[in-house]
């Protein structure tokens, strides 16, 4: 069964009840995402992929079929279970940051570390706090509130708080969503980097070409998968950004 | 195995909105801080009344004369002269466990000394009145046995008259003239204070009841008697023998009522101290709603700061907190705020019963009782008022909360 798969999904069903009606989210998906792969998930809205992205986020439980994450069965653990494996296995990146404001970086950034079984001390939590800020290129931001940091920089803070658990898998939602183009690519170039030292890297967004940053596209619609493909030319953020430089620099020459 | 880094996670958030904690535990100082000032003041009331009752003396019984009827007209306490000088000697002689009696004669006078005067009241006693009530010399020495055996013209002073009448001299050795006779002042008494009754107590002239019958006040019967047990467990029984005894002495058929009241100190002291227990009761309850208040304002912002941080909860749910974890943290949150708001209110009441005492001069006493449950109260109410807001807290699910807007 096992083939290197970080994350298995056997058949996965999602049915939503409103009243009597029962509404299908998802009718019957099956995924194996290897080690270090960096896969686009895509897909109109209505298409289930963000009811897939919660299921593969262990926030809900699929009404029908297995899912295994790491080699072990998550599909019928109970809410502390899965909260716990929230905590060890995923991280979280949203559209919205979902910072906790009125907060320094530091501080967001060790949320994960509170509701981790290993209690650390406040010099430990902190040097690991800024050690994985440092590694986004936050390094000397730690104190900043989200207020005082652009829409980029707070994403950064968002993405060193998805790592400090050292999760098997990272879960972005639409992470360029809120941002400027020139921005996005720098995230996307911060993924690409993470995904260099092999971490897999889930990624939810509906623009074409924030997905070919990926290795793999998974295109979802009406609850099933419509097509898995590899991507040709994966577009590298390094050439992207000079592309854009070399633009900018024509305009205003 | 969570606790720890919770109350860190709980402190965190307290810290994160600092004008909404401290005005949220405004509530709660406010309304410990009333009850602990409240109760204060009526506790030191309560103490005030029963170190006057103690003034008293210990273990006293009084006999007082009872009232007439005469044409339909009805006098006070002692106006019937039931009490006669051999009445107070047969309680002397017969009533066991006696340490002391003084048969008391009262009139309100001019007295005068030199070219001062000054309106007092002339108390009759005996030589034991002093060891009965308590009541030591500051100055010079009591009249003595001898002294009421032969009317002797001496007298003792209260601080009041003393200084109204000889200012900054000692008036000890001088002549005080009552009603034209001259006195000669043997003491000073110490200072006591106001009676229960608000009466300066210290605005007094004390001499031989004999010398008072004699030469001042004339006529045979006695206002009171004043008689003290040695031992506290006597005194019930040495009051119905001092009852039996009396009716006995003026011939009351049985059916009959008494011609005179006896009272013990425990229930006079009891009479006085119930007011005050009442006032400690309604200042105390009066305080109390504010506390209530309190809670239920913790309540309201805890409640507000659930729907406010939803989003929180649900990034909090995201990265691995458990319902519990949520359910742990707002309740430590109230009852951080309950618990810092008490201990601030409890400064802050003692406070206020101390300038209270210091400027209107009311005897305010605060108890170590009603510090520490007014604490545990007030930790109560952030249990109580957070656990609703919390539990919501905990119940939210984390797609919604983190899709809330």
């Amino acid at each position: 069964m096992n083939n290197g798969a970080v994350v298995k999904l056997i058949d996965v069903h999602k049915v939503y009840r409103t009243g009597e009606m029962e509404v299908p989210a998802v009718r019957g998906v099956s995924l194996d995402i290897r080690r270090a792969e960096f896969v686009a998930l895509m897909g109109a809205s209505g298409s289930g992929k963000s009811t897939l992205m919660n299921i593969l986020g262990c926030l809900d439980r699929p009404t029908s079929g297995r899912y295994f994450l790491d080699d072990a069965d998550v599909s019928g653990l109970d809410r502390d279970r899965l909260a716990d494996i929230r905590n060890r296995k995923i991280g979280f990146v949203f559209q919205n940051f979902n910072l906790l404001p009125r907060t320094s970086a530091r501080e967001n950034v060790e949320l994960p570390l509170l509701y981790n079984p290993q209690r650390l001390t406040n010099a430990q939590l902190r040097e690991k706090a800024d050690r994985v800020l440092a590694s986004v290129g936050l390094a000397g931001r730690e104190d900043h509130h989200p207020s005082q940091l652009s829409g980029g920089q707070q994403q950064r803070v968002a993405i060193a708080r998805a790592l400090i658990n050292d999760p098997e898998v990272v879960l972005a939602d639409e992470p360029t969503g809120n941002l400027d183009s020139r921005t996005s690519i720098e995230i996307m170039g911060i993924f690409q980097q993470l995904n260099e030292r092999g971490i897999t890297i889930v990624m939810v967004t509906h623009e074409q070409d924030i997905a070919s940053y990926a290795q793999r596209n998974v295109v979802m619609r009406d609850g099933i998968v419509l097509s898995d493909r590899v991507v040709s030319q994966q577009s590298t953020a390094e050439a992207e950004l000079e592309k854009a430089a070399r633009s900018t620099r024509e305009e205003a020459g | 195995m969570r606790v720890g880094s919770t109350f860190n996670v709980a402190f965190r958030a307290l810290r994160r909105n600092k004008l909404r904690s401290v005005l949220t535990a405004l509530g709660i100082i406010i309304g410990v801080g009333a009850v602990i000032a409240m109760v204060g003041i009526g506790n030191g009331a309560k103490a005030q009344v029963e170190a006057q009752i103690a003034s008293l003396g210990q273990n006293v019984i009084l006999i007082f004369s009872g009232s007439t009827t005469s044409s339909g007209i009805r006098t006070g306490w002692g106006g019937a002269g039931t009490l006669k000088i051999e009445d107070a000697e047969a309680i002397r002689r017969e009533v066991p466990g006696v340490a002391g009696v003084s048969e008391e004669v009262v009139s309100t006078t001019q007295v005068a000394a030199g070219n001062q005067n000054w309106f007092t009241r002339i108390y009759g006693e005996s030589a034991d009145y002093f060891d009965i009530r308590q009541w030591p010399l500051a100055d010079g020495a009591p009249f003595t046995p001898q002294d009421v055996r032969s009317a002797n013209k001496v007298c003792v002073i209260g601080r009041t008259t003393a200084t109204q009448i000889y200012g900054n001299e000692d008036p000890v050795g001088q002549i005080l003239r009552v009603k034209e006779v001259p006195f000669t002042i043997t003491g000073v008494l110490t200072p006591k204070g106001l009676s229960p009754q608000g009466v300066d107590q210290d605005d007094i002239v004390i001499m031989p009841y004999t010398s008072a019958m004699k030469r001042v006040i004339g006529g045979t019967n006695l206002r009171n008697i004043n008689v003290q047990i040695g031992d506290a467990r006597q005194v019930e029984a040495a009051q119905q023998q001092i009852i039996a005894l009396l009716r006995q002495r003026h011939n009351i058929r049985p059916g009959r009522d008494d011609d005179f009241t006896v009272r013990n100190q425990q229930e006079i002291a009891e009479a006085a101290t119930a007011t005050s227990r009442v006032m400690t009761l309604l200042l105390g309850a009066i305080a109390g709603v504010s506390l209530v208040v309190g809670g239920i304002g913790i309540m309201n912002i805890m409640l507000v700061s659930v729907t406010e941080r939803t989003r929180e909860i649900g990034v909090r749910m995201a990265v691995g907190a458990h319902g519990n974890d949520i359910l742990t943290q707002f309740l430590i949150e109230a009852v951080t705020l309950s618990s810092v708001g008490g201990v601030i209110g409890i400064i802050c009441g003692i406070g206020a019963s101390r300038i209270l005492s210091a400027y209107a001069h009311w005897p305010t006493l605060i108890s170590l009782s009603s510090i520490l449950i007014a604490f545990l109260f007030s930790a109560a109410v952030g249990v109580f008022f957070g656990f609703y807001p919390a539990r919501q807290a905990a119940r939210l699910d984390p797609i919604e909360a983190l899709r809330y807007e």
